[in-house]
């Protein structure tokens, strides 16, 4: 790990760090503060949501979800947080190496003396840094929006934590499967379509998932990984879905590195 | 033994031709002039040299350590001036040449600053608001400033002004009189003749010719021009003489040898014009083609 290379990263990404978490801030805050107009009409909106169809609600992962409790209403808005650390995280993992090849500034970089190994450590802790700030931030947000809402409503901390736990497996996975996908490409000439495909696909895929009762599907994303309802349902992870997401993070990580440390740098022309 | 050492040094893009079979060496001390035209594997060579892309096959030595393995360790005491330059567009010149210092031992600011002042660098700016030939002199700078054993200049000079230029060599010329290596390479013979001692002359991916400097240059080709009235070809017989051309009183051939034959016979004509020039590097490449 280079500590030059790693500053710079770092502070290259800190304005992009403050948008993303500030928009979390908002959604968090705002969506939680209708919770008690919710809470206190939970018979009317569970009728009302009933009267929607079956795999609409599926869509939203919201079969067995119970919007009257306090850590019912948050698995609802921590889906679209979800969707968001998603979309971030893919962008880092896109971006990580490749622009500093679109923007041709690897030729700087990587004719100092440094390895490519050390190189992509130092870029990936960058990355990792920026994004466990944001995860702060949703920590931080979450506690403080169900404190100031939640009114008399009890909920289980436990839980909570082990929903708010399991952000930073959900963020590495899209680090790593974006930063890979990144060095299988050919080239990557923008980083945002590919960010937004991958991070909104994963979203479509999982509620497709709901609507069919399609098993196959559930293999593949981790928003059903690490699906809140669920967590919230049983207070505990899916333990084979979780490994097979951590798995998956580890092999996209190990193949950047095989990758990234045989890649030809693409000249200027 | 050479401070760079390469040996059937084969790259390939794909399919697409990078260099093929290229060996050299150069010694400790030198100015090693790399010449070609454009898309001959200038670059390709230079890149493989720092470990930017792997070879296909072959290999290569810098320092007596392999660039595969060692890259690291050897790219610590090198220098490198790309042929074009791409820095981080958001900084600021003092910020991008302190953050290149950065990666080497030792504090390199003195020198940082000795050099701006040379290549008249203005270190307050922002690389975005930099013309080409401005961006350039980063690299220059950027190149220098740790004090490199050994430097790659990848067609230094394009993008600066004639002033700049000739700054920019007698730079060199101080680098390598302290004994610092120098790789040089360009596609304008001129220059090559103004700073190298050798040259390797590099043709379609392939190594067509490497010679002393003054060797290049005693063989070479004049091209010669006389204007005279009612001159014909048959005054120019000379051992020597080739690719004779007459077009509206003007004969044109070129000429190796001793250039003084040929001044004697002009001399013995009435003439309104004569030009003796140094052949192009195609031209020159034609007679390697040949």
């Amino acid at each position: 790990m280079n500590a030059n290379i790693y500053r710079r990263e770092f502070r290259n990404r800190l304005k992009s760090v403050l948008i993303w978490s500030l928009g979390l801030t908002f959604l968090i805050v705002f969506f939680f503060s209708l919770f008690p107009v919710f809470a206190d009409q939970a018979a009317l909106m569970n009728e009302f949501m009933a009267r929607y169809p079956q795999e609409l609600r599926a869509a939203f992962g919201m079969n067995n979800m119970d919007l009257a409790t306090v850590l019912g209403f948050y698995s609802f808005i921590f889906m679209f947080v979800q969707l968001c650390l998603a979309i971030q995280a893919s962008n880092y993992g896109f971006g990580l190496v490749s622009i500093e090849e679109s923007e041709l500034t690897a030729d700087f970089l990587l004719s100092k003396p440094v390895s490519r190994s050390q190189v992509l450590t130092s870029k990936l802790l960058a990355a990792l840094t920026s994004l466990t700030l944001t995860n702060l931030v949703v920590w931080v947000c979450s506690f403080v929006a169900i404190a100031l809402f939640r009114g008399a409503r009890a909920y289980e901390p436990r839980t909570l934590l082990l929903l708010l736990l399991s952000i930073v497996i959900f963020q590495l996975f899209f680090l790593s499967v974006g930063l890979v996908i990144s060095l299988l490409v050919k080239r990557v000439r923008s980083v945002t379509p590919y960010g937004l495909g991958l991070g909104f696909g994963m979203y479509v895929l999982s509620a497709f998932s709901g609507v069919f009762g399609e098993v196959v599907l559930e293999l593949v994303t981790p928003f059903k990984h690490l699906d809140a309802p669920s967590i919230i349902q049983h207070g505990a992870y899916d333990t084979p879905l979780v490994l097979l997401n951590v798995a998956v993070t580890v092999v996209a990580l190990a193949v950047s590195y095989w990758r990234y440390i045989r890649r030809d740098i693409p000249a200027v022309s | 033994m050479g401070i760079i050492e390469v040996s059937h040094l084969t790259k390939y893009y794909g399919k697409a031709r990078g260099i093929v079979d290229v060996s050299f060496s150069e010694e400790e001390g030198e100015i090693f002039g790399f010449i070609g035209p454009n898309g001959a594997g200038k670059s390709t060579t230079i890149r493989l040299l720092l470990s930017l892309i792997h070879p296909t096959s072959g290999s290569a030595k810098v320092f007596g350590k392999d660039v595969t393995t060692h890259g690291p360790e050897i790219r610590r005491e090198i220098g490198y001036l790309p042929s074009e330059v791409f820095y981080y567009e958001g900084m600021k010149v003092i910020d991008l040449l302190k953050y290149s210092a950065s990666f080497y031992a030792g504090d390199h600011t003195k020198r940082l600053h000795e050099l701006s002042e040379i290549m008249e660098l203005e270190l307050n700016r922002r690389i975005s608001d930099l013309s080409y030939g401005n961006k350039k002199k980063v690299g220059i700078v950027q190149g220098l400033l740790h004090s490199p054993k050994l430097l790659f200049l990848d067609e230094p000079t394009s993008g600066l002004d004639p002033l700049m230029q000739r700054k920019f060599f007698d730079l060199i010329r101080a680098e390598n009189a302290r004994g610092v290596t120098v790789f040089f390479s360009s596609h304008i013979l001129g220059e090559v003749q103004r700073l190298c001692t050798r040259v390797g002359i590099i043709r379609e991916g392939k190594i067509a010719e490497i010679s002393d400097i003054r060797t290049l240059q005693q063989n070479n080709y004049k091209k010669v021009g006389v204007t005279a009235a009612g001159v014909s070809p048959a005054a120019f017989d000379l051992p020597g003489v080739t690719n004779v051309q007459t077009e509206n009183g003007t004969v044109r051939f070129f000429f190796k040898g001793d250039i003084n034959a040929v001044l004697r016979k002009i001399s013995g004509i009435q003439v309104t014009d004569v030009t003796i020039e140094e052949p192009t590097l195609e031209e020159i490449f034609m007679h390697y083609y040949e």
